[in-house]
């Protein structure tokens, strides 16, 4: 057993890595499935999707070759409609509510529709917004990822100056180094930040880190209000023993570098385990087997009953032949020469319902071991305590408390996104910053 | 299983389907084709004197995403010599013996012209001829096709011409371009045509093609009016039907049905408002001769359903349930009902009757599906919602009457009963 890379051929890696959710073909093929839409009146999906996009509008624009009214309308309620379109699980948002479920039937592709219209404007880089005059405001955002994209575009068509500080040379956030590879690309990632920022009014500086080279009171002397979008950070400690051997990998560190270097570069195990049970656990083990592992095998402390990801996604891991262990929590990570090569679980069952109202797992005593040599951290993410703590933010461990205004409790800081919520959707921070845009409209008293 | 063999005008053929005149029956290859696809009969494409065509000819409507709702033509009468069409119906006629051959004619508009025509057809052996009073285009400038058929005497006296010299039956094709069909029927009747049939072609503008803003079908940079037909124009059809099965004098001859028929369902539906017998152009030209075969199978077995034995069983059952406004019964009154297992949600009920009719649908919002039920007291009966609705039998409509006595609208006012309730 050992850790390499350059497992595979490149054509392999191009094929297990292909995009997972196609465009349509062509024309035909999406206004056949545009067609099929019922128009529905206060539509379910339109109020499952967490920005609310118009979906029966921006799909009847597409049956009448209104493809650019349909993109506009797409993006006005959500400027990454394009990346949504990619990454949205949307079995359990939009297409999850689609009324054909009812029916027993197969619901609307929304995503592929949307996509159809958004990637069009894309690559046709139509310019569906125009600015209002510049008023001298000036908003400082920190983190270029969904949250401050989606803040940063509300504000600049409103005509006020948008700067986002990114502690990354790229933007995109999560979307550039989170999402699998197989949602989306970087190429894409690079195009819709591109895209975004051309209706003008937003500059991305790069390479800028709150807290490191940046200060919270540097911002507030020079803006007119701050937009806080930082995400949240590495993966949890499983503070168990054995977790410094070599092999044991954080899930967020392991996808960050396998969209930022290239699938061959990345070192995989033969015999992998992935602990956790949420999309990231899900995107790390479906990875790592398409990287070239032998065996992925996915550790949850629950059951199936209680997993975060949704049962879309499980099927993806398991369609990629990831094994699935329920009711097993890490214990010990026993290694050789410093090199991981056992990890023991305990063995669990159900007890009591706990506050979030799922049952909570309890040690019956027994273990199992499992022969790997790589060990992927997936349980959960933390927030940048620190630095949130260092701010005197008010949070909840690490987490940014704000009111329903979006306001933190600093004057003229507002926040959103995973930094917030703790690491949801992409769809959920396009959201949040549209919300942190009207706050801060409202507080510069623009609205 | 039931017969479905037909006898119109004393031809017989195998089912009640023939094609109409047109495209798919203007030479041998086409019609041995759907003879042995098993089509019961042929209206051959029309004859007359030698035309030339242009090049495009069709255009057609689509809707939500559904080719062909509407088709149009400005193609003109047989654009074959004569004596080719000739020889080959002969041939026709002599392979499958038990089928319908009629041949379609639009002679000069002379009474030598029409003689010595007929007389040419009928040496092939054909079983009937009818007369294309009806082509709107091309045919109409030169006096020809709807010109005879919206004028009433020229009409009557192009029948007389006809019936001098005819020996097999005659069926006259009236043209729907007219404010009623009725008066040209009648006068074709009186002069003695054998049988009628209808609908030809409705004279129209599919659509324009936006980048180039010239109307379809484009001929090098132009466009005429062209003759419309397919399923879109059954309802303006099966009206027209109905008004020649009424009236006294017309419905004295049979009657061949046409006009956007392209199932069994609506074959059935044209001969319940009288067609002893049907035919069909856009559907065979959009899928082929192959679709008579479900045809044939719906009939039969919608007939054994039924306990018809034969076509004559139910032939122009439907015609006298078409009235007059004023005999309907105004204490007959239904209130729609929404089947809330059924329901999926859509809303497209509750917005169809709050924005153009009654607001009769009470909305209980909810997230992410809302409930829609019906305001009893506020519905009207229209049948909006329970059309729109996506899915079968979810809306029924419900009897609830107003009174039990049968009261009409000259009853109701003799007596002075309120009006506006609503
Ligand atoms: C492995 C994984 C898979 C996922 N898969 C999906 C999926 O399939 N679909 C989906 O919808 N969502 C998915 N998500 C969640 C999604 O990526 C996030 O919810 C979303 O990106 C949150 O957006 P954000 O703007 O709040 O934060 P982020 O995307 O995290 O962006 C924060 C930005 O702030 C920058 N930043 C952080 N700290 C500082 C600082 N101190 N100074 C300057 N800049 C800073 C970061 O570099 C980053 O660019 C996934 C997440 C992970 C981890
Ligand atoms: C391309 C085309 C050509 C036609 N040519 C004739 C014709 O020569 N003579 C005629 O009587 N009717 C002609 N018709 C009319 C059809 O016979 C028929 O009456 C009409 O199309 C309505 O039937 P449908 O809806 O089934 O097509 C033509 C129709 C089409 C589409
Ligand atoms: S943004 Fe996501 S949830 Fe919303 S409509 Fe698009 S795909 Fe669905
Ligand atoms: S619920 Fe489905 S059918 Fe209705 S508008 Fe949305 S996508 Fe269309």
């Amino acid at each position: 057993m050992a850790i390499t890379n350059n497992r595979l051929t490149k054509e392999q890696y191009e094929q297990n890595f292909s995009d997972i959710r196609p465009p349509f073909e062509n024309k035909t093929a999406a206004v056949v499935e545009a067609n099929r839409c019922l128009f529905c009146y206060d539509a379910p999906c339109t109020k499952s999707c967490p920005t609310s996009i118009n979906i029966p509008k921006f799909i009847k624009q597409i049956s009448t070759d209104n493809v650019k009214g349909s993109a506009h309308t797409i993006f006005i309620s959500n400027i990454m409609g394009a990346g949504c379109s990619k990454v949205c699980p949307v079995e359990k948002l939009c297409e999850g509510a689609c009324v054909y479920n009812l029916l027993e039937e197969e619901p609307i592709q929304i995503a592929r529709l949307q996509q159809y219209s958004t990637m069009k404007a894309l690559q046709e880089n139509w310019q569906l917004f125009e600015r209002k005059p510049a008023n001298g405001k000036k908003v400082a955002i920190v983190g270029a990822g969904p949250a401050g994209l989606s803040c940063a575009h509300v504000l600049a068509r409103e005509g006020v100056e948008a700067t986002i500080y990114e502690k990354e040379e790229k933007g995109g956030g999560l979307m550039t180094y989170g999402i699998a590879a197989y949602k989306v690309t970087p190429q894409f990632c690079e195009d819709e930040v591109n895209y975004i920022t051309s209706i003008g009014g937003i500059e991305i500086k790069y390479n800028q880190e709150l807290g490191k080279n940046l200060s919270l009171s540097d911002l507030q002397q020079n803006y007119d209000a701050i937009y806080l979008g930082i995400g949240v950070g590495v993966a949890r400690q499983l503070d168990i023993p054995g977790e410094d051997l070599l092999g044991v990998v954080d899930a967020i560190k392991f996808i960050y570098e396998l969209r930022d270097k290239g699938y061959s570069a990345i070192p995989i195990g033969d015999k992998v385990a992935v602990i956790g049970m949420g999309m990231t656990a899900i995107d790390a083990a479906t990875q790592a087997k398409r990287l070239g592992a032998k065996e992925v095998t996915m550790i949850y402390r629950r059951t199936q009953e209680e997993m975060p990801c949704t049962e879309y996604e499980l099927n993806i891991a398991k369609l990629d032949g990831c094994e699935i262990i329920w009711l097993a929590a890490p214990k010990e990570v026993k290694g050789v020469n410093g090199k991981v090569t056992q990890l023991v679980c305990h063995v669990m069952k159900l007890g009591e319902p706990d506050i979030s109202g799922r049952r909570s797992p309890v040690d019956t005593g027994e273990t199992i071991t499992l022969d790997v040599d790589m060990v992927i951290k997936a349980a959960g993410q933390v927030p940048f305590e620190d630095l949130v703590k260092g701010s005197s933010l008010d949070n909840k461990n690490g987490k940014i408390v704000i009111d329903n205004n979006s306001a933190t409790n600093i004057q003229g800081v507002f926040a959103g996104g995973d930094a917030v919520n703790g690491g949801k959707e992409v769809v959920d921070a396009v959201q949040a910053g549209k919300d942190g845009a009207a706050a801060i409209l409202r507080y510069l008293k623009l609205f | 299983m039931a017969d479905i063999s037909s006898s119109f005008l004393g031809i017989k053929s195998p089912n009640p389907f023939w094609l109409a005149s047109a495209p798919p029956t203007d030479k041998k290859y086409n019609v041995l084709r759907a003879f042995e696809a098993g089509w019961g009969g042929v209206v051959w494409k029309t004859l007359g004197s030698q035309v030339k065509n242009v090049s495009s000819r069709y255009s057609a409507v689509d809707y939500n995403g559904s080719r062909v709702m509407g088709f149009n033509n400005i193609e003109l009468i047989s654009d074959r010599p004569l004596e080719i069409n000739l020889k080959e119906i002969a041939e026709c006629v002599k392979l499958f013996p038990d089928r319908a051959m009629i041949v379609s004619l639009m002679a000069d508009n002379d009474r030598n012209s029409w003689h010595e025509l007929i007389k040419k057809v009928e040496d092939t052996g054909a079983h009937g001829l009818e007369l294309n009073f009806g082509c709107p285009h091309g045919m109409t400038e030169r006096g020809m096709g709807a010109t005879v058929g919206q004028d009433p005497e020229i009409a009557c006296m192009v029948v007389e011409w006809v019936m001098e010299v005819a020996k097999i039956p005659v069926i006259t094709k009236l043209t729907p371009n007219v404010h009623s069909v009725v008066p040209t029927g009648r006068s074709v009747v009186k002069a003695g045509t054998n049988g009628l049939s209808l609908i030809n072609t409705i004279q129209s503008v599919t659509g324009i093609d936006l980048d180039t803003f010239v109307p379809n079908p484009n001929v090098g940079g132009k466009s005429v009016f062209g003759g419309y037909c397919g399923p879109a124009v059954k309802p303006i059809a099966l009206k027209m039907l109905t008004t020649i099965a009424q009236d006294e004098l017309t419905r004295t001859v049979p009657i061949s049905g046409i006009g956007g028929i392209s199932t069994w369902r609506d074959a059935v539906e044209f001969m319940l408002l009288g067609a002893g017998n049907v035919q069909v152009c856009t559907a065979a030209m959009k899928h082929g001769f192959r679709i008579i075969d479900d045809m044939i199978e719906g009939l039969n077995n919608w007939m054994d359903e039924k306990g018809f034995k034969k076509l004559d069983d139910f032939i122009g059952k439907s015609v006298p349930s078409i009235t007059h406004w004023e005999d309907l019964d105004i204490n007959y009154h239904i209130i729609a009902k929404i089947n809330q297992d059924k329901c999926i949600h859509c809303g497209l009920c509750y917005i169809a009757c709050e924005d153009t009719s009654h607001q009769s649908i009470r909305l209980d919002y909810g997230k992410p599906y809302n409930t829609y039920s019906v305001i009893d007291e506020e519905c009207v009966g229209c049948n909006l919602c329970k059309l729109v609705c996506p899915v079968d039998d979810c809306i029924t409509m419900e009897v609830h009457r107003k009174g039990d006595e049968y009261i009409n609208w000259k009853e109701w006012q003799k007596r002075g009963l309120p009006l506006n309730d609503h």
